[in-house]
């Protein structure tokens, strides 16, 4: 009986940690020569919460695929060297105040410069409003960019949105914002700066430092 | 015929009258740990890490380099020692008889445990008290808010280390409290961190200075040091603190006195009007106090996703 269950333990845990898939990489690459300068889109939308995973309280990204226009529940893309990418991000998620307002800053974009709803902005202040719901950060190249949040009077009678992929159709505000990728190959992780999942105010624990949720790499490729 | 081949024991040597096994290995091993001694010190010394980049790195390169000679000759001896018994005492065949019997010597080996043990035991207690007091709280070699030990002077540049996941920054409160990504310092001149967190912990290690003290939420961790050498250093954090713990580094920059001047004056132009938007110089911060940063979000009782994290009643921490 217990070699049965050790069996059946082994064969849940290879099943379960070994052989499931992890978060897709989304490929924006398609007909795009590297190191040209070339305009990529990136497509991106922050929910308030998921119904897709196991863990539906858990705030998450979602990506759009290039090709399909599907959002894939990722947090993994992959973009060609020295292109400038064009970033647009969906964000559907309520206000947090930022542990560190200097994360209010839009750093490392061209222009030092990102838009919300096409109104520019250099600096969102989360400690004067509620304005700021994440930040979008790759540290590895200097990028900051605090994603705005819908107003209280826009989320005041519908609410959040409370399915995923979120569609327009919810209180939302569209963030862009453009820079230049690296030209040295590799992984550079991104991850949000603010503590936004229930639970975890004492540090970025669960969706904070889970790959496909609200962390994640952008794949940069030759 | 086994027994008429076998070779004659050997017959007993009075004592006192063999060899002097102890002067051989001492004679072997005192020329042995003298060069030693003599490479580590002047020969390889000189390039122990972490350098000499500042005076806390050069007073660790000091440390280390004593520790080696003291432990050159404890491992030369163990060797030399290894060496002798497998040469002069190993086993010859025939020689089944054991050795002379050796006796302790009680009054030296309890003196011996009794005077080690009350030294450990106070300078256990001691470190514990300056480390661990009330309003201590040093830990990884920071000095903690009330530091027992400071440089000559008072012209200290002041710098706050915010270690965050997954990334340090740097407030330079005599310099309008403006805070940067670039930690910069300039040359000659003592440099008082102090070092906190604003969610877990970890720990500011500039390497090449030879400073190192955790990052704890709610502690302000003091250290101090002086940069003799332009250049370069490294920064990283040194105690596990997520996912991406291992790409929380960054590099630093020593300058002349002039250059962090014009640096300094030119960056606190540059970022007044972040600063404003920054909480006001404090040596710790509570980022969990919504009720102080965002009244709006307060008011309005939504607090991100469900509403679940941040709630007014529960800012518990740290």
């Amino acid at each position: 009986m217990a070699f049965l269950a050790v069996v059946a333990l082994t064969f849940f845990v290879v099943i379960k940690f070994l052989l499931t898939d992890g978060p897709v990489t989304v490929d924006y690459t398609a007909n795009v020569t590297p190191d040209t300068g070339a305009a990529v889109n990136v497509v991106m939308q922050e929910d308030p919460q998921n119904d897709v995973s196991t863990h539906p309280d858990w705030v998450s990204y979602f990506v759009q695929s290039p090709t399909t226009h599907q959002w894939v529940h990722t947090t993994l893309f992959k973009v060609p060297a020295g292109s400038r990418i064009d970033m647009t991000i969906y964000g559907y998620d309520g206000c947090t105040p930022l542990r560190n307002n200097l994360w209010g800053q839009v750093m490392g974009t061209i222009g030092n410069v990102a838009y919300e709803d096409g109104k520019p902005f250099k600096a969102l202040n989360s400690y004067s409003g509620c304005n700021v719901a994440h930040t979008f950060s790759i540290p590895g190249i200097g990028l900051n960019v605090p994603m705005g949040s819908p107003t209280l009077a826009q989320i005041a009678k519908p609410g959040l949105c409370g399915t995923s992929p979120c569609t327009t159709d919810n209180p939302h505000v569209v963030m862009t914002f453009s820079f230049n990728s690296p030209k040295a190959p590799g992984e550079y992780f991104w991850q949000c700066r603010i503590p936004c999942g229930g639970g975890f105010i004492d540090g970025f624990g669960g969706p904070m430092q889970t790959i496909g949720f609200m962390t994640g790499n952008m794949v940069v490729v030759n | 015929m086994a027994a008429s081949t076998a070779p004659e024991p050997s017959a007993p040597v009075p004592a006192g009258t063999g060899p002097n096994h102890g002067l051989r290995i001492f004679l072997l091993w005192l020329p042995l740990a003298l060069a030693a001694d003599l490479l580590l010190w002047f020969v390889y010394g000189p390039h122990m890490p972490p350098g000499t980049m500042s005076s806390s790195a050069t007073g660790q390169q000091f440390d280390i380099r004593v520790m080696s000679v003291m432990a050159a000759p404890v491992m030369v001896f163990v060797l030399v020692y290894a060496a002798y018994a497998l040469v002069v005492w190993r086993h010859r065949e025939g020689d089944d008889e054991d050795g002379p019997a050796l006796y302790g010597h009680a009054r030296i080996q309890t003196t011996w445990i009794a005077a080690t043990s009350v030294i450990v035991l106070c300078l256990a207690a001691f470190g514990t008290y300056e480390l661990a007091g009330t309003g201590m709280a040093g830990s990884g070699s920071g000095e903690g808010p009330s530091p027992i030990w400071k440089p000559n002077g008072s012209n200290y540049l002041q710098v706050q280390v915010i270690a965050q996941q997954w990334r340090f920054t740097y407030r330079y409160p005599q310099f309008g409290g403006f805070e940067t990504t670039a930690l910069v310092l300039p040359v000659n001149r003592p440099v008082q961190f102090n070092v906190t967190s604003i969610d877990v912990i970890h720990s500011f290690w500039a390497y090449q200075l030879g400073v190192k003290a955790d990052a704890n939420p709610g502690v302000n961790n003091v250290a101090y040091t002086t940069a003799f050498q332009t250049g370069i250093f490294r920064v990283e954090c040194a105690e596990l603190c997520g996912l991406w713990h291992g790409a929380m580094y960054n590099f630093g920059r020593v300058v002349s006195d002039s250059a962090f001047e014009a640096w300094a004056s030119a960056t606190r132009t540059q970022l007044a009007a972040y600063t404003k938007i920054l909480p006001p110089y404090s040596t710790t911060y509570d980022p969990t106090v919504v009720s102080q940063l965002n009244k709006a979000v307060v008011a309005s009782g939504i607090t991100g996703a469900n509403g679940a994290y941040y709630p007014p009643n529960d800012p518990v921490q740290p």
